[in-house]
Order: structure tokens, then sequence, then C-alpha cells
């Protein structure tokens, strides 16, 4: 009981970081069809952003908020602006391929410019021990609980309780009628990338203490909101969170009580059930597009 | 007439023919080493103790009069490109193969070599290394079946475990390593309960420790790579594990000890080679890597500092640039820093090109590693 525990919290904490790159995964496709291969490279940058505001003397706290922003500026704005908008109007398939380069750029930039090798990177709270019904649960693990779940409230509240999400909903849901009902769609549709970048900086200041600060993070957690992302339903938030929080959980669960060797083989096993008895995903609601 | 040979040198210049006089002769020493991906550390590590070898080297005129050509390939710690690697480099008919450093990639490129008869100095430990009769394979390191009866004596009479958890990287070196380990486990009889096997660059390790804390054993054996030992203890320190946490070498390293930070205080375990051994010469080495590159060596940069001084040694008792005669010169050498300072330690290589020196028994003690033992050479 005590493992399974330790398990579970440990794998909702894993889980709810997935889920947080997975929304933002699930965000850009539903406000501008943008499947972003780079996602997981999104991750990875922040942590670099931060470590360089550090090596400057910043700060942790300051460092982090100076992340957020990069991340909003060049992962949101810029990312926007240089890569999508120009290439969006040649199709999908053009962008998905520029964001698979993208994604090799970001990664052997970061390679060169800070290190190859693995970097240490600070929690955010020191490391002590708490008894929860008996197993030693880590206030590291908790806060990265804590602070992930949190966000995801604070984005459902944005999304469902303010004229602002509501606005980048309907946006996501039906762009033309949107633009009849005097709603900004291409301004919903930068607030969506902005909102991308603060999530993605927030799972890299959460996931990059276990991680390490390192230029391959991104092929790990980019796989592994994709999967997410898929599993719960890729045309609602809902359903990437759950899927997140499915992956996490089922990944720690499966290495211990299955086999620690196979344990890569499991998402996958789920990810082909869920394609063949529920295609559009565990919440999310089937499409159809016109071709 | 002056003017006219003046003339016909820039000409011959231009075309790529200089004369002797401008330009010295090489001998070509590449080196093929992990310079990104998982083995990353180990690979830049080896690569800039091997910089300052060559360099102090060509600043005294060579080997033998001929300055090093070190070309460097990157493996991307991936076997079948440092197989790639190694095969390009023998097209232009080096005198010594330097790295890899991983033991994959290392069983992989060396058929290459035993096929050319080109020597190669190897960092990697798997045991299975020296065991395929290739005549010119050497290492800079212990392999395992040399550095597991200390670590297991360590255990039995140090530690006095009764039973051990063992985690290891499910690669060549992880699993050469874990195989070696239980056999000396066996002979020792001390009971291994529960064997878990991880993943080359493996990132979130929490369901690993949970089955290792399970097991509640007396003493803990890692033997993973040096980011992911540093992300185990990191996870070991979150989960309150109590047990000893024993290492072989990288456990204890320089770069797990940066990266852990205060979760690796408390380990212990068998050092084969360390900045921090009480030895003034290695000390001093240590000292002029770190104005040189501006970070704390690992074993790995001494393995690769010391493997050029082996070839100048050996090549100079040899005296020519012969790769077959250099293989036959090595086997069943003993160097000692009174012929070759930059040794740094007494070290010999037997028929099958497996090293022997001092070792270590090290703790890691508030963020610094402790020597608190100096073992003997096997052959002593």
């Amino acid at each position: 009981m005590e493992s399974f525990i330790q398990l579970l919290i440990s794998g909702l904490a894993t889980g709810a970081i997935y889920a947080l790159i997975a929304v933002g995964f699930s965000l850009l496709w539903q406000t501008s069809q943008t499947i972003n291969f780079a996602q997981g490279e999104f991750v990875m940058l922040p942590a670099f952003f931060i470590l360089a505001a550090m090596n400057a003397g910043a700060p942790f706290w300051l460092a982090a908020l100076i992340g957020i922003a990069l991340s909003v500026v060049v992962l949101g704005l810029l990312f926007k602006v240089v890569i999508v908008d120009p290439m969006l109007k040649h199709g999908v398939l053009p962008l998905v391929i520029s964001t698979i380069a993208l994604s090799l750029f970001l990664k052997e930039a970061a390679k060169d410019f800070y290190s190859s090798q693995a970097q240490p990177f600070p929690t955010l709270v020191p490391a002590t021990d708490l008894d929860v019904f008996g197993a030693v649960v880590s206030t590291q693990s908790l806060a990265v609980l804590v602070v992930a779940i949190a966000t995801v409230v604070a984005l459902h509240l944005l999304l469902h309780k303010t004229r602002l999400g509501r606005s980048m909903q309907a946006t996501a849901q039906n762009p033309t009628l949107a633009r009849i009902l005097g709603i900004p769609v291409e301004r919903m549709v930068l607030y969506t990338f902005l909102l991308n970048g603060v999530l993605v900086a927030i799972a890299s200041i959460l996931i990059t203490p276990i991680y390490l600060a390192k230029f391959t993070n991104g092929e790990v957690l980019g796989m592994a909101a994709f999967l997410a992302a898929i599993i719960g339903g890729f045309n609602q938030v809902r359903g990437a969170i759950l899927g997140g929080i499915i992956l996490g959980v089922l990944d720690n669960l499966s290495a211990v009580y299955i086999s620690s060797q196979y344990r890569g083989a499991f998402p996958l096993l789920i990810l082909i059930a869920v394609i063949l008895l529920r295609p559009h995903g565990l919440l999310g609601r089937a499409e159809e597009r016109t071709v | 007439m002056a003017r006219s040979g003046l003339l016909a040198s820039v000409i011959a210049a231009g075309f790529g023919l200089a004369s002797p006089v401008l330009a010295q002769p090489t001998v070509s020493i590449p080196a093929i080493l992990e310079l990104s991906g998982a083995g990353a550390v180990s690979g830049t590590n080896f690569r800039d103790g091997m910089l300052m070898a060559v360099e102090e080297i060509n600043a005294k005129g060579g080997i033998l009069g001929r300055k090093i050509n070190n070309q460097l390939l990157d493996t991307q710690s991936d076997a079948s490109i440092s197989r790639a690697q190694v095969q390009k480099v023998l097209d232009n008919d080096p005198h010594v193969i330097l790295g890899p450093v991983f033991s994959g990639s290392v069983l992989v490129s060396m058929l290459l070599t035993q096929q050319a008869q080109i020597p190669q100095i190897v960092g990697g430990e798997a045991a299975a290394i020296t065991q395929k009769a290739h005549p010119s394979i050497f290492r800079t390191s212990f392999g395992q079946q040399f550095s597991m009866p200390k670590i297991a004596n360590y255990i039995r009479d140090g530690i006095k475990a009764k039973s051990v958890a063992v985690l290891w990287v499910n690669n060549d070196f992880g699993k050469g390593g874990r195989d070696n380990f239980n056999k000396e486990m066996a002979a020792r009889n001390i009971k291994v309960v529960a064997d878990v096997s991880t993943e080359s660059g493996q990132a979130d390790f929490s369901a690993d420790v949970v089955k290792i804390k399970a097991a509640n054993a007396d003493a803990i054996f890692v033997y993973t790579n040096e980011e992911e030992s540093a992300r185990f203890l990191r996870e070991a320190r979150k989960q309150g594990i109590r047990a000893p946490l024993i290492g072989e070498t990288t456990l204890l390293g320089q770069k797990v000890i940066e990266l852990a930070g205060e979760a690796a205080n408390g380990v212990r375990g068998h050092v084969g080679l360390t900045v921090d051994a009480p030895i003034p010469a290695v000390k001093e080495f240590a000292e002029r890597f770190r104005k040189r590159f501006n970070y704390v060596c690992d074993h790995n940069g001494i393995k690769g500092y010391t493997a050029v001084y082996f070839i100048k040694h050996v090549t100079e008792k040899v005296g020519k640039f012969d790769s077959k005669a250099f293989a036959a010169a090595a086997h069943g050498i003993t160097i000692s820093p009174n012929q070759e300072p930059n040794i740094l330690m007494e070290a010999s290589w037997d028929k099958n090109g497996d090293i022997d020196r001092d070792s270590f028994l090290g703790e890691v003690v508030n963020g610094q590693q402790k020597i608190v033992e100096i073992l003997p050479k096997l052959g002593k």
C-alpha cells in the first residue's frame, strides 16, 4: 500500500506536467490547426533561459519570471509570426514539417549555445519528507503536483469563466461564426500561442529538476504530450488533461507491477486501443472536415 | 635563380606540395568519442584530457619528432555511428585509435580495428571487451572483472551487508557490470533481493526507486551512466531511501556530484580513477585541467590524458610508427611515473590489454569526493 501511494503521487505529479504540455498542444490545434512537433523542445528551452538568467546573477524566482516572459515572446509570439502565419496558408502538412525542422533547430541550438551535457536545475522547494498514510512522500513531488493542478485549474477558469476564455473557445470551435459575432479572431489565436508559451515554461520549471536541463529532453516530453493529447482527445482541453494524467500514472504503475523493461510499450498499447475503440480519444468529440 | 626558386616554392605550396622544412610530418591518432547524446559527459571529459596531453606533447615537438594529428569524431553515443566513424578514420592509415568510451560502441567498432590490426585505446569497462582475442585493444580503466571483486569485498567487509538491491542500465556497460556483480555476490553468499534494469537516457526514476525501496535491502548497488546516476540519486533522496548507496567509479564522479547536489552526499564505493586521489601528480593534473577547461575533471578526463601518454611512451620505446610493433610492446608493459611522469600513476597492461593499477575506496561528503582507502594493484 505504501509503495502504491508513492507511485500514485509521483505518477500524478509527472502526469500533471504531461497534461500541461498536452493542453498547449491541444489549444494550438483547436485554434489554428497547428500540430506542433516542436512542443517537447518548447518545454526544454525555457529551462535554458532560466539557467542563463541565473548565470547572469538573477535569483531563481526572478530567473523563472524572465524564463516565462522569454518563453511567451520567443515560443509564443515569434513562433506564430515567423513560422505559423507564413506556413499555414500553404496547408497543415508544410506547417507540420516546419515544426519538425524547428524542433531540430532548437535542440541543436541549445546544445551549441549552452552545452551538450545535462545541467543541474533548482527545485521549487527543498527536499523534505512527509508521512502520507504511512508512505514517505517528498515535498518536491507535492509541490510539483500542487503547481501543476493550480495551473490547470487557472486555465480551466480562464477558458470557462471569463469573457476572454469564452471568446478563445468560440474561435477554436468556429472561427467564421466567431468573427461574425465580433470576436477578434486573429487576436484570440495570438493569445492561444502566448498561453502555450506560459504553459510550456511552467512545465519546464516543474519537470527539469527531475530530468535535469538537457537539450534532448524535448524528445521524451514531446512524445508523451502527443500521446496524451491523442489518448484524451486532441480537440478537448479536458481530454488532454486526462490523457496526461493517465500516461503519468500508468507509466509508474506498469514499471513496478508489470515490467520496467517494457514500460515504454504500455502507453503505445493504450494509444492503439484508443485508436481502435474510440478514435476521437477518451473525451474528444468526433469531427468531420472537408478536404 | 633565387627568385625562380622562391617562385617554385610558392607554386609548390599552392599545390599542397610544401617542402619538409615548411610542413612538419604528423602522426595520425584520431579519437572517436561520445561528444553528444547519453554519453556526452564521459566523452567530453575524455576529449578534454586527451586534448591537454596532445597540446603538451605537440608543444614539445611531438612523438619521435612528429606532431600528433588528433582528428575528433562524434559517435553521438550511438554504436552504429561509432562503427562508421572508426571505418572512416581507418581509411586514413592511423597509428593508434582512441575511443570510444561507451562499451557498446567499443564492442561493435573493435571488429574493424581487429581486422585492420590497428591498436585501439578504449574507455569502455565491459568485461567482454578484452575477452574477444583482439590482438591490440587496450583499456584506460579497469574492466568489470577487476573492479567488481573489489566492490563486492567492500560490500561484504565494509558495509557488512547480507542482502543487496541492484539497479543497472540496460546497455553493454550496465549488463556486463550487473552480471559480474551478481556473480561476485553469489560467491560471497550475499542475496540479491531486487534486480532492476533501467534504460540509457532514462529521465524519471520514481518507479524504480519505489521498487528498490520495497526490497528493503541492506545496501543498494547502482551501476548506470553519469546523468542517469544523478537522476536516480535525486529521486532516491526525494523518496527517503536510507540504505547505503554503493557505486563503482561513475556514481562518485564529479559530474554526478554536481548534477545530484546534496543528494549525492553519503554515496560510497570503489573508484578506479579520481582527481581526489591523494597523489600529488594527479592533483597537479586536476588543477591544470580545471584552469584549462574551467570545470573539475572526472575519471574519464584522466583516462583521456594518460591514454595519450601511454601511446607516446610505447611508441618511443618501439622507436618507430609501427602499429603491430606497438601492440606487441604494449602487452605486458608497466609504466611508472619515473619513466613517464604524465602517466600520473604506475599502470600495467596484461596480455589481453586489461589495465591494473592502484584504486580507491571513496565517499561523498559535503558535495566532495573523499578518498578513505587506497587499494593496491591486483598484481601486487
